[in-house]
């Protein structure tokens, strides 16, 4: 008798939980970075055409991990795929938004943008040779601005992120003490700092910890109201983190030549350019198996690309419309939905 | 009363009641054998469970092992995307965990004891049931409050208030200076131990405090018969009396202390490298699990999950010595 009305229990429950689970829903999973955005287009898409998208933020290396295993219909990563990785794949990868990673500091009187650093003394910082803040690299940048003796605490990651994966890819690049000894990954072997988990980890730490330095992605420093540095790029100029600087590393990319859309926007030339700029990357099966859920997920990433404003207010910065043409001729070219 | 004469042949009544009795009698006995298969069942369950969880931790560590070998328990570095090979070691991870329980255990163990002694043998009447109830209030927080109290609140307290007036005070004694030594931080290993103990303190309180209260009254008094003082009496009496129970309830909380997890990945700064200073960022085992293996694969992951394995190894151990030295106290105090 007990059993019986515990199974009818079960089967009730699961009858009611069986229509929730929308033949037309689309899957995904990925980034962290721009869920904030995903979930805002998913929300407004769900409202005009009744179809839901389902996203989970478990991070870039499970989101490849994810569609390569097939379980999702487009996986999401901030660090691109090579386009050798792609075709062993068998995967089509494109940049859905691009967004800025800035370094976010907790310093006594410096107010946000005062403070000027170069990519060398950056990663003279996190390589910890740079040990105070009123070391001779740091007052050499800011002449005019009175710098504390004490020690510089470092706040970084402790999980693996695409986030770190572009900013040690720039510190790579600019310094090659960085790039023997560290080297740019997901995850990598820091030298000095704590780590704290996610992008809201480091904002709060550094928000928290008086003397320190981190890096967050620009919306989390916006949020948070943390003092930002202001810094060197490549044509030696000083910039400040705005949008117009992120998309003037982005207007410098390559796009149309670069095969699996392999860009990644650190150090881009330019006046205006601000250094430590990222593009957030979709990817999915050239050869889907389930043809109909992928065909509703390019709907949906079509009509993201006609919804960019969206991701304007969240802080990102939308592709470009030259660029959105070219995703949708790979698209049209590349995945067979039909 | 009226004997039972046996030699009677049994009445109507009787017969059937008798009857009746061992229908019941055998039902009861029915009852008894599935319960005792079912309690079996459960027992035995726990067995296959945790053999399962061996047998997996081992096959998802088996890269690891092949690869690293012995090697993985005295490598200090942690490097998950060098190429062509990542080069990864648990010195690091092991000595946070055992230094961070340890660390907890000889802030905790004094305090807990020192507040049930008070509970037991001192305290007035009416503060006794407010501060029982406190402490077991502590248990019952969830860790990951534990976690945000020590980072947003603790931390930094600890790092401009206590951690800078101890350095400075340490800062011309030999040895201790190394140990307490700057820059103060927000996170450290320090206070991941700070956490730790007031997390374990509710275990070793309330076991002591329940294990006091098994003293005879009549040992105390005449203990205090003899012209003994309260100290005398706890430290010569009480303490020896229960020192099986109490060291059970200390073991118990440092199972948990070695074990704890996002407390500790709040608070401890997930640094790999080993550093002298407590004051210094610092991770364990188990903060080391929880903050990378969402982003983990191939031999990565096939570390972490052998970091998993020792711990399951480390904690099996301090059990088991726990195990030994109450064995030698037993025999001991047989003597």
């Amino acid at each position: 008798m007990k059993l019986s009305s515990i199974l009818a229990a079960v089967g009730l429950v699961m009858g009611l939980a069986a229509p929730v689970a929308n033949a037309a829903d689309i899957s995904g999973a990925g980034a962290t970075f721009p869920f904030p955005v995903y979930a805002k287009w998913a929300d407004a898409y769900k409202k005009e055409t009744g179809n839901g998208l389902n996203y989970q933020s478990i991070g870039s290396g499970a989101g490849i991990k994810q569609i390569v295993a097939k379980t999702v219909t487009f996986g999401a990563t901030d660090a691109p795929m090579t386009a050798e990785e792609l075709k062993k794949a068998g995967l089509v990868q494109w940049p859905m938004v691009m967004g800025g990673i800035v370094p976010v500091l907790n310093l006594e009187g410096i107010k946000p943008g005062e403070l000027v650093l170069d990519g060398p003394t950056l990663a003279n910082i996190f390589l910890g040779t740079v040990k105070t803040w009123d070391d001779a690299a740091i007052k050499k940048l800011n002449p005019k601005l009175a710098l504390p003796s004490t020690a510089i605490t470092v706040v970084r990651r402790s999980d693996g992120s695409g986030t770190t994966f572009n900013f040690t890819d720039y510190l790579s690049k600019v310094s090659a003490d960085w790039k023997s000894k560290v080297g740019a990954a997901a995850s990598v072997e820091w030298p000095v700092g704590v780590g704290a988990k996610g992008n809201d980890g480091v904002a709060g730490n550094v928000g928290q910890t008086k003397n320190s330095i981190g890096y967050v992605e620009y919306a989390y420093a916006k949020q948070n109201k943390l003092t930002f540095a202001n810094m060197v790029n490549k044509a030696g100029k000083v910039v400040g983190p705005t949008i117009e600087a992120f998309q003037a590393a982005a207007a410098n990319a390559d796009w149309a030549n670069s095969p699996g859309y392999y860009q990644i926007l650190t150090e881009q030339p330019g006046d205006g350019s601000w250094p430590i700029t990222a593009a957030t990357f979709i990817l999915m099966h050239a050869e889907p198996q389930d043809k109909a859920a992928s065909g509703e997920a390019l709907k949906f990433f079509a009509w993201a690309f006609k919804n960019n404003k969206m991701a304007e207010e969240l802080d990102y910065i939308p592709m470009p419309a030259a660029v959105v043409g070219l995703i949708e001729k790979t698209w049209a070219n590349d995945i067979k939905v039909k | 009363m009226a004997t039972i004469d046996t030699t009677q042949p049994l009445t109507q009544a009787e017969q059937s009641e008798s009857l009746s009795r061992a229908q019941v009698l055998r039902s009861m006995k029915r009852g008894d054998i599935v319960f005792e298969n079912l309690s079996k069942l459960a027992a035995i369950s726990v067995l296959l469970l945790l053999g399962g969880i061996i047998i997996s931790l081992f096959i998802g560590a088996w890269p690891a092992i092949k690869t690293y070998g012995f090697d993985f328990l005295t490598t200090q570095r942690w490097a998950p995307s060098l190429k062509p090979q990542p080069i990864l070691g648990a010195l690091g991870p092991i000595y946070g965990t055992l230094v961070s329980s340890f660390l907890a255990m000889v802030i905790a163990v004094p305090v807990g004891l020192g507040i049930s002694i008070f509970l037991t043998e001192l305290c007035p009447h009416a503060l006794r049931r407010p501060i029982s109830i406190a402490i077991e209030l502590l248990a019952g927080i969830p860790s990951i409050i534990y976690g945000m109290w020590g980072f947003f609140v603790l931390g930094p307290f600890l790092a401009e208030s206590f951690q800078p007036a101890v350095i400075s005070f340490f800062a011309d004694v030999p040895v201790l200076n190394v140990i307490f030594a700057g820059p103060a931080s927000n996170l450290s290993l320090f206070n991941a131990s700070l956490i730790l103990a007031i997390m374990v303190l509710p275990f070793i309180t309330a076991i002591s405090r329940d294990v006091f209260a098994t003293v005879p009254t009549v040992l105390k008094e005449a203990a205090y018969g003899a012209g003994c003082t309260t100290w005398e009496v706890v430290w010569n009496v009480v303490i020896p009396y229960t020192r099986v129970g109490v060291i059970g309830g200390v073991m118990l909380a440092l199972g948990r202390a070695l074990g704890e997890t996002m407390a500790v990945a709040f608070v401890i700064g997930n640094a790999f490298k080993i550093q002298a200073s407590i004051f210094a960022p610092a991770t364990t085992i188990s903060a080391a699990i929880a903050s990378e293996f969402a982003e983990s694969d191939g031999l990565h992951q096939s570390s972490l999950i052998l970091l998993g394995l020792l711990l399951f190894v480390l904690t099996f151990c301090v059990l088991a010595m726990a195990r030994m030295m109450l064995m030698r106290l037993e025999r001991n105090q047989g003597k």
